[in-house]
This record gives structure tokens, C-alpha cells and sequence, in this order.
């Protein structure tokens, strides 16, 4: 994909400056963002005087460290007990606007693994929702779901799968 | 090379498929009620290749649960005379014979033919050249032509199956013989890969991976080993179903919010909307004439089937009992519907014939999902679990054959079945 689009900006110099780039290869990859990272091997660099590394490091810290949200079985409602946390995540997207978030949501294991992954979306965009009623901007937020796939344990007991029905929230750098 | 060579090459490598790790092996649970007794002599000439045949037609019938095999005793051509009251005698309702002899640069010839014992006549026979190497292949081929015969459908011994092992750390998207030998790992992650379907000409596979922390729709070419993102979205890509033409899949997005149907390219071009609910729409799954998308949704309260028609119209809604009906997959003649059913807190497979609504609960299990019928309809494939371990079963359309596949090396879930062979 990259290696694609360097060709096609080369030609392009090459070519000189007036010329059109072919429309079908530029076109393309809008929302192929998958496709880049599929070897893994990309690396961002920050730099200390950075305000999205001074960001990153205050989300490391404090209430915001905290990063789920737990739910109850068959449940897409935030609870009362974690309105707090929302709120401070909320605060700190609105304080900067350039980081942006993705909320992953699971579900337990019980049942099919695609209506699981659908329930998980649900429960992501009833907190992306929280998070933009309190003034997160839309495109800030990205919500998906890892359905079953990815629990943080493993045992087939209400204890292990309450720890599976919940969101997490990971900024800019963690995904 | 010499014949001994010849044999000993054959010998060596069936055993070195044998050894093959992370294979799956295949145990049979339940049986058919009326099994056909049939002998499969082996062939005479090439001793090592005629038992690598032989062996694997054995294995083929046997495994269908349909057939039970009676002692064959010494080779047999297929030009041998045969004495019909003998075998009859023996209880061979059916009776394989065939022979095995060197061919150009290599290869080998292999002819065989199948008898009716009963009414003293041959079904037929057919002639193969082959490679050595090619010996499961031919086995695989004359089974299917053994259950063609004598039960009036195609066999699909010839066709394979794709699934993945979850070992430690490692997810691997994997291609096997209908038989379990032969297993090759398609892609290899560290992240989950779900919900793999086979186009209908057999050559890609569509699948969701979470390699960039999000779940995204790949379209894979097998031959090549290429492929491309088919769907990826803002939020969620999942649950991709062929369209009989292979042109389009429909897919599961949240790119408008909620879980929603939307049909796309096989290139990923042309998205468009199929269905619209409030709730979760998830799993569609194309009938074979391309009419219907069948699939789950939680519209009325509590997740159950519906369909739409392909081209757009209103929902129906086609499971009633219980209060979790999940993940419909229709036969290839399109008459019934496997789907996952939730019976007091256990999830069991069920089979629903689609005109007169009437269902029945094939398995006796806690967690079956991801149900994939065989191309003739007569097996489904599905993930269950045993100890706490992943494994696949299939049970027949009726609930008599039952079989167990698993691997040593780890999990194994989300099977899908491929198509007939093009060859």
C-alpha cells in the first residue's frame, strides 16, 4: 500500500508538478487504514517537547489511568459509579481536542461470537455517547468492539465474566 | 526409480502426513441406522501406493458414518472376475476393486470399479493418473464417486475445510482436507481472526482479523496468499457472507451507528445499506438462490432470525421459541436453516425446516456456534467445547453421525466448510 503511494508520488515529481495523479490509485485508500500497520513495523515518533507527549503522559496518571468501564449482564448502561471517570476522560478530550480515543468494547463469551461483538459496539457507543454529551468532539472518538475475543479472564464463572463485559479506552500512541 | 523405490517413497510419505502437527484428528461419536456394508479390496499392482488408496477411501467411507466396511482380503483388479455369492455371502452389499500400475515420467495409472453385489453388476469405474504424492487426492475422489453411486448425492471427500487454532499468543487461520490431513495456515496473527467464509468458487476466503486493534473485513486469495481489506470503517467491520455469484458480501458496519446490514464489492467498492433497525442487526447469511439474507437481529426484545429480500423490502421474522436464536445457515437446497438455539443457559445446535417451521435440536452440548453445512447438506460443522477445550464436531442433517475434530496443539473454532472442487 505504502510502497504503492510512494511510486505514485514519485511519478508524480517526476513527472513534474503540473501533472494529475491517477485517480483510481490515489483514490483508494480512504479508509484503508488497516492495510498500513498489517506488518506492525510503523513507529510514530514524539518528541519531549511534544504537546501530544505531554498529553500522553498525563493520561498515565491520576483518575485518568483508569481506563474501563464495567457492565452489567445483558446491560449497555454506564453505571452510576463510573460517571466520574467518563467525566475526567470527557474533560481531558475536551482540554485536547488534537488526541483522539479509541473505545473498545467486549462482551463474555456466552453465545454466537458475531452477536457478541455486536453487543461489545453497543456498549463502546454507549460510552462514546456519554463522552460526546459531555463535549467531546464526534470524530474524536472512535468506538469498535473485540466481542469475545479478548478477556481478561478466562474462567466460566459470573466473577470472570463481569471482568469481560466492559469498555476500555485507549488514546492516541496505545492503538 | 525402481517399484520398490516407488512404494517406499509412497509409504514415507504417508507417514510423514501422518506426523503432520497441529493436525486435526477426527474421531466418529454416532453412526448412521442403516449403514451400507461395502469391501474396498485393496488394488493389485504398486503395493505401497494401492494401500495409500485404499486406506483413504476406507477412511472416507467409514468416517461419512454410512458405510460399514467388510474385510477384503487379497488385491483385486478391476478386471478379476468376481464371484457375487461369495461376497454376498460375506455380507458385502457393494465391493471396490481396482489396481494400481506405473505410468510416464513417474507417475501411476490407477483404475478402479464398483460393484453391486446384490444385483451382480457394475456401477462403473474410472481410470486416474496420478503422482505419488497425489495418492490421498485419488482415494478422495473415488470415495466420492463410491457415495455418488450408492446414496444418490455427491460426497464431498474431496473438499476442505478452514478453521482456527488459538494456540498461546497465536491465532492461525488454517485450510485442511475434509479429513483433517493436509492442514496449511492461511495467515497467522497475534490478534483474534473470526467469522472465515468461502467464496463460492472455493479460491478466497473473507475474514475478520483485529490485527489493527479494531475488527476489519479481509477478501483472501488461498492460491496466492494475497489479499486485501474488503471493509474497513469507522468502528466495527464484521460477520462478511458470500453472495451465490461471488460478486458481493454482505457485512456487518457501524460506521452510521449500531450494528447495522450493509452490502458491499468483493474489492471493497459499492457500499450499500440492506436493512435498518434500531437494535443489532448481525450474522447475515445469503440463500442459496440470492433471494433472501437471512440473519440475527435483537429488533423484537431478544436476538432471533429474520430475513429481508436481497433487493430491499421489509423484515420477517423467522424464529419464534426461546428467547436466544442465533447465527442462520441454510442449506444448499435452501429448504432448512442450522442455527444456535439457548436452552436453559446451554447453547445447542438446531435444524428448522423452513416450510413447515418445524425444528429439532441436533446436539446435546453447552456451547455450539458458528454452524457450516457441508456443500451436499448432509453434515454440519460446528465449534463446540469439551473440558474446557475448543474443539469442532459435526453432526448429520438427521442427528445420527456424530464426529469429534480436534488438535493436540491448542483451541479450534470457527469452521466453515468449503465448496464442491472445481477439478
Amino acid at each position: 500500500m505504502r510502497n504503492k503511494l510512494i511510486i505514485v508520488l514519485a511519478a508524480a515529481l517526476i513527472a513534474g508538478c503540473g501533472t494529475t495523479v491517477d485517480p483510481e490509485q490515489a483514490g483508494a485508500p480512504v479508509e484503508d487504514r488497516g492495510a498500513k500497520r498489517i506488518d506492525g513495523t510503523e513507529v510514530k515518533p514524539v518528541t519531549a517537547g511534544d504537546p501530544m507527549g505531554a498529553a500522553l503522559a498525563a493520561v498515565k496518571q491520576g483518575v485518568l489511568a483508569k481506563r474501563s468501564v464495567f457492565f452489567d449482564y445483558d446491560s449497555y448502561v454506564i453505571k452510576d459509579e463510573f460517571k466520574p471517570l467518563v467525566e475526567a476522560h470527557a474533560k481531558f478530550l475536551v482540554a485536547n481536542p488534537h488526541v483522539k480515543m479509541l473505545i473498545q468494547g467486549n462482551a463474555d463469551e456466552r453465545g454466537s461470537r458475531e452477536y457478541n461483538l455486536a453487543l461489545g459496539q453497543k456498549r463502546a457507543e454507549a460510552l462514546k455517547k456519554m463522552l460526546t454529551l459531555l463535549g467531546a468532539r464526534e470524530e474524536q472518538v472512535e468506538a469498535v468492539s473485540l466481542g469475545e475475543e479478548k478477556p481478561r479472564c478466562s474462567e466460566a464463572s459470573e466473577a470472570c465474566w463481569s471482568q469481560n463485559r466492559r469498555d476500555d479506552m485507549l488514546y492516541t500512541g496505545e492503538f | 526409480m525402481t517399484a520398490l523405490k516407488r512404494a517406499v517413497s509412497a509409504l514415507l510419505l504417508l507417514a510423514l502426513s501422518l506426523a503432520a502437527h497441529a493436525q486435526l484428528t477426527i474421531e466418529i461419536t454416532g453412526a448412521g441406522a442403516n449403514r451400507i456394508p461395502i469391501s474396498i479390496a485393496d488394488f493389485s499392482g504398486e503395493a505401497g501406493v494401492s494401500r495409500a488408496v485404499a486406506m483413504v477411501i476406507r477412511a472416507d467411507l467409514e468416517r461419512s458414518g454410512l458405510f460399514r466396511l467388510v474385510e477384503a482380503g487379497a488385491p483385486m483388479a478391476e478386471n478379476a472376475a468376481v464371484n457375487f455369492g461369495d461376497w454376498k455371502s460375506r455380507g458385502a452389499d457393494a465391493l471396490v476393486v481396482g489396481s494400481v500400475a506405473p505410468a510416464a515420467n513417474g507417475r501411476f495409472e490407477v483404475r478402479f470399479r464398483l460393484y453391486d453385489t446384490q444385483k451382480q453388476a457394475s456401477l462403473g469405474g474410472l481410470v486416474y493418473v496420478m503422482t505419488a504424492q497425489q495418492a490421498r487426492t485419488t482415494g478422495h475422489r473415488i470415495a466420492d464417486f463410491v457415495y455418488e453411486k450408492l446414496l444418490g448425492e455427491p460426497g464431498i471427500f474431496s473438499t476442505r475445510i478452514a478453521y482456527v487454532v488459538k494456540s498461546v499468543g497465536r491465532f492461525e487461520l488454517q485450510i485442511a482436507d475434509a479429513d483433517g490431513m493436509n492442514p496449511q495456515t492461511a495467515l497467522a496473527s497475534r490478534e483474534p481472526i473470526i467469522s472465515p467464509a468461502w467464496s463460492p468458487d472455493g479460491g478466497r476466503l473473507a475474514y475478520v482479523s483485529f490485527e489493527s486493534k479494531k475488527p476489519v473485513i479481509y477478501v483472501h486469495s488461498l492460491a496466492s496468499g494475497s489479499r486485501h481489506v474488503a471493509a474497513n470503517f469507522k468502528g466495527s467491520n464484521s460477520a462478511p457472507a458470500w453472495s451465490p455469484d461471488g460478486r458481493k458480501l454482505a457485512v456487518v458496519l457501524t460506521k452510521d451507528g449500531g450494528s447495522q446490514l450493509y452490502s458491499v464489492n468483493a474489492d471493497g467498492s459499492g457500499v450499500v445499506r440492506l436493512a435498518s433497525s434500531s437494535g443489532i442487526d448481525t450474522e447475515p447469511f445469503f440463500s442459496p438462490d440470492g433471494q433472501f439474507i437471512y440473519f440475527t437481529s435483537d429488533r423484537g426484545g431478544s436476538p432471533q432470525i429474520y430475513r429481508v429480500p436481497a433487493e430491499s423490502g421489509s423484515a420477517q421474522r423467522i424464529t419464534f421459541e426461546g428467547s436466544y436464536n442465533v447465527t442462520p445457515r441454510l442449506t444448499p437446497d435452501g429448504k432448512s436453516m442450522a442455527y444456535v438455539t439457548r436452552n436453559g443457559g446451554r447453547f445447542q445446535l438446531a435444524l428448522m425446516d423452513l416450510a413447515t417451521r418445524q425444528t429439532q435440536v441436533l446436539t446435546d452440548s453447552d456451547k455450539d456456534e458458528s454452524p457450516s453445512f457441508a456443500p451436499n447438506g448432509r453434515m454440519i460443522l460446528y465449534a463446540s467445547e469439551i473440558g474446557g477445550k475448543g474443539v469442532l464436531a459435526a453432526v448429520s442433517s438427521d442427528g445420527r453421525v456424530k464426529q469429534k475434530l480436534s488438535v493436540q496443539a491448542g483451541d479450534v473454532r470457527e469452521p466453515a466448510w468449503g465448496p464442491f472442487s472445481k477439478n
